[in-house]
């Protein structure tokens, strides 16, 4: 397949830049910042992302969704990045609609698709629970309990978890922290008893939450999935956010860095526009390579989730190591040429590097690609 | 996409019947690639075997007009032939600055008696070619070059001295730049000629490397008349033909830095610094410095993907391929820099047969000239500053 959009991909990037870029720019962003907004984002936006389809995006269309795949995913991300609009668009219409229709039961589907499609129903990840990500050291753990399991163990970084009606929580049935064996996939209620949000605001002014499982009971029939058969399903869902956050990365990238040239060719300083000067030239035309071959590997990985999600894993991991990498680059150039202005809070700029550092740690920063692709390669 | 889909299947049964399995392993040394030209020998057998083959199957230059002598394929398919290569380890049948810096300029500027001459020779690797580009006071700012060529009749004499012109002593025709108006300004003057290398006046003189190799020669001519009509393009508009051709250039030596086929680095790494029972290398600093030149690596390969595709649409900036190269020879030095540390002693010895000769310390050696030759990294970057950040000149 070639790596460039279709028409139909381009004429999608169209619509949703032009929503986004108009309902959305980054001073809405600062404006929920500001306001200490109870949600962090918008549910009007919200709404009307429904009705524009993108949160529906990755649904089948048997359950009001669109059927599309993540390439249209990424499009949408590369937005979101351009201007840091904060949604549940990643956590509900990426990760959860993945997990659920590719894990889940017809019942499960039917309950649930439809009220992601139609903007109704916001869900939630919870995987991570020490510092770093590492899905395989999960410990919270589900033991039988009657007819179902009772969940214990804490959660954190679970994004968007502070406004989510549903939980997808990855949990330890059997097998101990670092086994692939013994994961199961639960959909748990958070108003479940013995469960406890609390709202973590976060550097970038995006959301998410810590969670406290003590003895929450669920049924059997909210596993998601099999039971200790996991792993499979989470590893190919956490990839597709990973295609996704990659995705908004190569978005925000873009802007910091458009923003940055046009500042070289508007800043005068020694009497000249300071984008004369090679020290900086330089620099910026390495950061635009970066941007490009960055850009390239994640449209390769986008494209390697929809033919094949069982072996994008190299791909993706390729995509967002760059990505996390390039961002970082972007954003700290992006910083440094804007000299003061760039430091102020008032400037836009500051925003990126707050959102870019967040993107990093999500779902795996940059070393635990670049270590997940030894291990593939067997060295 | 049915006929592409059956295109690559022929592709392959192809390829699996005629390509030697000798010619599917990765190269160790100079005398794997063959080069062709008058005095081409053939390093064995089964390199005959496979060039001659693939000249008659038309896929020496795949994507060519079949009338000289290329396979007529278009973008797609032979991308696909590419591909279908690479899934094999399949060789280059025939390397040359004919296929990959002449000949595109030829079919964009050359007249169809020029195209007629010279293009199937190249594809049938009779004749060698070299590029007179660099001149001892013309490096980076090529365009100051001095070499005249002065109007006698139908002919011109053509005087001066080149440099850094590559494998010069073998090369059988030249592709040159010379000055046609010293009065014009310094980009105005120039014309693209080509002539043969055993015309008189010509000499060469090998330049040894830091390397222990002379990949370069010196080239000099004195009083050598070469008949106008050899002129490719306008004349005194050589720099659109020389800068047309540089792209080219610059994305062959971009692509030095890909390897698609072969063991992992982290495995050729293991053999020298050990690893533990789960194949994890013991030097874990070196492991991560691997693991992040692969992720480099891959990316690449997608943006060179990406850049075919995107001229086959109509989307690329003709600038691009100097990013590429910029990129790529960064990439293939840190490559080399990564295969020493590896290697540790191992790589240090110059001459044993245990090192073939040295063979990965010279290569080490010979990658420092890729963000030199063709334009160095700085004047890539200026040039995407330039042309694509329209970033202001100084």
């Amino acid at each position: 397949m070639a790596l460039v959009l279709t028409e139909e991909q381009s004429m999608l990037r169209d619509s949703a830049r032009g929503l986004i870029s108009d309902k959305a720019p980054v001073s809405h962003l600062r404006g929920l910042r500001d306001g200490k907004d109870a949600t962090g984002f918008s549910r009007e936006l919200w709404k009307t992302f429904a009705e524009m389809g993108f949160s529906g995006l990755l649904v089948p269309e048997q359950f009001g969704g669109s059927g599309l795949g993540c390439v249209e995913a990424g499009i949408v991300m590369e937005e979101i990045g351009r201007t840091l609009m904060p949604s549940p668009f990643l956590s509900t219409s990426v990760v959860a609609a993945s997990a659920i229709s590719r894990g889940g039961s017809e019942a499960q589907k039917a309950q649930h698709l439809p009220g992601i499609s139609d903007g109704s129903l916001l869900a939630a990840l919870a995987i991570d629970e020490g510092a770093k990500h590492r899905p395989l050291q999960t410990k919270l753990q589900a033991v039988r309990s009657g007819n179902g399991f009772k969940l214990s163990g804490d959660k954190a970084f679970v994004v968007d978890g502070h406004t989510a009606d549903l939980l997808i929580v990855a949990a330890r049935t059997a097998g101990s922290a670092g086994e692939k064996a013994g994961l199961t996939l639960f959909l748990v209620d958070p108003k479940a008893k013995g469960l406890a949000v609390e709202r973590t605001a976060m550097v970038d002014s995006h959301n998410a939450a810590r969670i406290v499982f003590d003895n929450v009971e669920v049924n059997a029939d909210s596993v998601l999935g099999e039971v200790d058969q996991g792993s499979g399903l989470l590893g190919g869902v956490l990839n597709i956010g990973r295609g996704a956050v990659a995705s908004e990365m190569v978005g925000l990238s873009e802007e910091v860095f458009g923003r940055t040239v046009t500042y070289l060719k508007e800043r005068k300083q020694f009497g000249k526009a300071i984008g004369e000067f090679q020290a900086l030239q330089h620099r910026a035309a390495q950061l635009y390579i970066e941007i490009e071959i960055t850009r390239a590997a994640v449209l390769k990985a986008l494209q390697a989730l929809d033919a094949d999600l069982d072996k994008a894993a190299t791909a993706v991991a390729v995509a967002k190591a760059r990505a996390g990498t390039t961002a970082t680059l972007a954003v700290q150039e992006g910083v440094q040429m804007h000299g003061g202005m760039g430091m102020t809070d008032q400037f836009d700029i500051g925003f990126f590097m707050k959102r870019a550092r967040v993107c990093q740690e999500l779902f795996g920063d940059a070393n635990f690609h670049a270590d997940q692709l030894a291990r593939g390669k067997g060295y | 996409m049915a006929d592409l889909e059956t295109f690559r299947v022929e592709t392959r049964a192809w390829l699996e019947q005629n390509c030697p399995p000798e010619m599917r392993k990765p190269m160790t040394s100079d005398g794997d690639t063959f080069w062709g030209g008058r005095n081409a020998k053939f390093s064995s057998e089964a390199q005959r075997v496979w060039f001659e083959r693939m000249r008659d199957k038309g896929w020496t230059v795949p994507h060519w007009p079949k009338e000289y002598g290329g396979g007529g394929l278009d973008g797609e398919e032979a991308k696909i032939v590419r591909q279908e290569m690479a899934a094999i380890g399949a060789r280059q049948p025939l390397t040359s600055f004919g296929i990959s810096m002449l000949g595109p300029a030829l079919l964009k500027y050359g007249t169809d008696e020029q195209k007629k001459e010279h293009l199937p020779k190249i594809t049938a690797g009779l004749i060698r070619w070299c590029q007179g580009y660099s001149e001892p006071n013309a490096g980076s700012d090529l365009a100051s070059l001095q070499t005249r060529a002065e109007s006698d009749g139908d002919h011109y004499i053509i005087n001066g001295q080149k440099i850094w012109t590559s494998y010069a002593n073998y090369a059988d025709w030249i592709f040159c730049l010379v000055r046609t108006d010293p009065a014009a300004k310094k980009h105005d003057g120039i014309s693209f000629i080509l002539f043969d290398m055993t015309s008189k006046g010509v000499s060469t003189k090998p330049i040894l490397l830091i390397s222990g190799y002379s990949p370069f020669c010196e080239t000099f001519f004195d009083n050598v008349r070469v008949p106008k009509a050899h002129v490719v393009g306008t004349v005194n508009r050589g720099w659109d033909v020389a800068k047309y051709l540089l792209q080219h250039e610059r994305a062959m030596i971009s692509g030095m830095g890909e390897r698609g086929v072969g063991r992992p680095l982290g495995q050729i790494a293991a053999d020298s610094v050990g690893a533990d029972a789960q194949g994890k290398l013991d030097d874990a600093q070196l492991r991560s410095q691997i693991a992040t030149f692969e992720v480099d690596e891959a990316a690449l390969a997608a943006a060179a993907e990406r850049a075919v595709d995107l001229a086959k649409a109509g989307q690329s900036h003709p600038a691009f391929s100097s990013a590429m190269k910029y990129y790529g020879t960064e990439l293939n030095k840190r490559r080399y820099e990564i295969l020493m540390s590896a290697g540790g002693i191992d790589a240090l010895e110059w001459e044993s047969e245990r090192s073939r000769g040295g063979a990965r310390p010279r290569a080490w050696l010979r990658t420092k000239a890729n963000s030199i030759e063709g334009g160095t990294s700085e004047v890539m970057l200026g040039i995407v500053a330039k042309r694509i950040l329209d970033l202001p000149g100084s």
